[in-house]
């Protein structure tokens, strides 16, 4: 099994993350005319950290702790260009980037865990 | 699942402004009627949308997040009135009341929903694109 896991559990676990983002900035998208919604994204990073809290601890001192913050969930509000006058902080455009460049960068796990997958299935034909 | 939670988000968002589509239609529909009193006169009507946000989340919603209508609101413009005396609906002082929605605020709004609407089938679409993605991978 650890042949599975070492290969796929990182992108797996890096694939909900994303999603969560995805998710995340489609709310300020979807809230985009809604009065004091404030746009709130997520640090990849954190989320990251905490879903793979068993590989990356520190096992020796004098090593160095990962320098992130575990007080949240990595969700943070954005801090916007300029305020709307009804206090919504959405910017349709910064979200538009940002939610081109996480599904893009999505389908990139993706394609990663595609190749892991084909690499695994040749190993085992024996091709 | 995160991803499939963004189809419930999209289409919140785009529920909500078909409603302030449909408020802009009736606006401008009614926009040229007359009344016989300050009080009946038409006002223009707004959606105020509201975020649904996690925590305030209950067990039957079965979409996490995305928008609502909360409440149709009047706006608060003076009505004007028009000395008339030969229309049916006047007063006796030969006053008609007119609507005070703007024709130009209206399609505006009107634009705005629209765009909205259309960002947020992209967000839908993206979401599926990703969503069949991801099936894929059993392919490969």
């Amino acid at each position: 099994m650890s042949l599975f896991d070492a290969a796929l559990s990182t992108h797996a676990k890096s694939l909900s993350a994303r999603s969560q983002r995805v998710e995340v900035l489609a709310q300020n998208i979807a809230n985009a005319d809604t009065p004091n919604f404030k746009a709130r994204d997520i640090e990849f990073k954190k989320v990251f950290k905490n879903t793979l809290e068993d590989t990356m601890k520190t096992t020796h001192g004098k090593h160095m702790e990962l320098a992130v913050d575990d007080s949240t969930d990595g969700m943070m509000y954005r801090i916007p260009f300029n305020v709307a006058f009804d206090g919504n902080t959405v910017e349709l455009n910064v979200e538009q980037a940002q939610y081109g460049k996480a599904a893009a960068e999505y389908q990139a796990t993706v394609n990663f865990l595609q190749d892991n997958i084909s690499g695994i299935r040749k190993a085992l034909r024996g091709e | 699942m995160a991803l499939d939670n963004i189809f419930g988000i999209g289409g919140s968002a785009l529920n909500a402004q078909t409603v302030r589509m449909n408020t802009v239609a009736s606006n401008l529909a009614n926009a040229g009627t007359v009344a016989k009193s300050d009080a009946e006169a038409f006002r223009g009507k707004r959606a105020v949308f509201k975020a649904i946000l996690d925590e305030q989340q209950n067990s039957q919603d079965n979409n996490k997040g995305g928008v609502k209508v909360t409440e149709i609101t009047d706006d608060p413009a003076p009505i004007k009135k028009m000395h008339e005396p030969s229309n049916p609906s006047a007063d006796k002082d030969g006053y008609v009341y007119l609507s005070n929605v703007n024709e130009m605020t209206e399609m505006v709004e009107m634009m705005a929903a629209n765009r909205s609407y259309q960002n947020n089938v992209e967000v839908i679409n993206t979401a599926r694109q990703l969503m069949m993605r991801t099936l894929d991978i059993i392919k490969s």
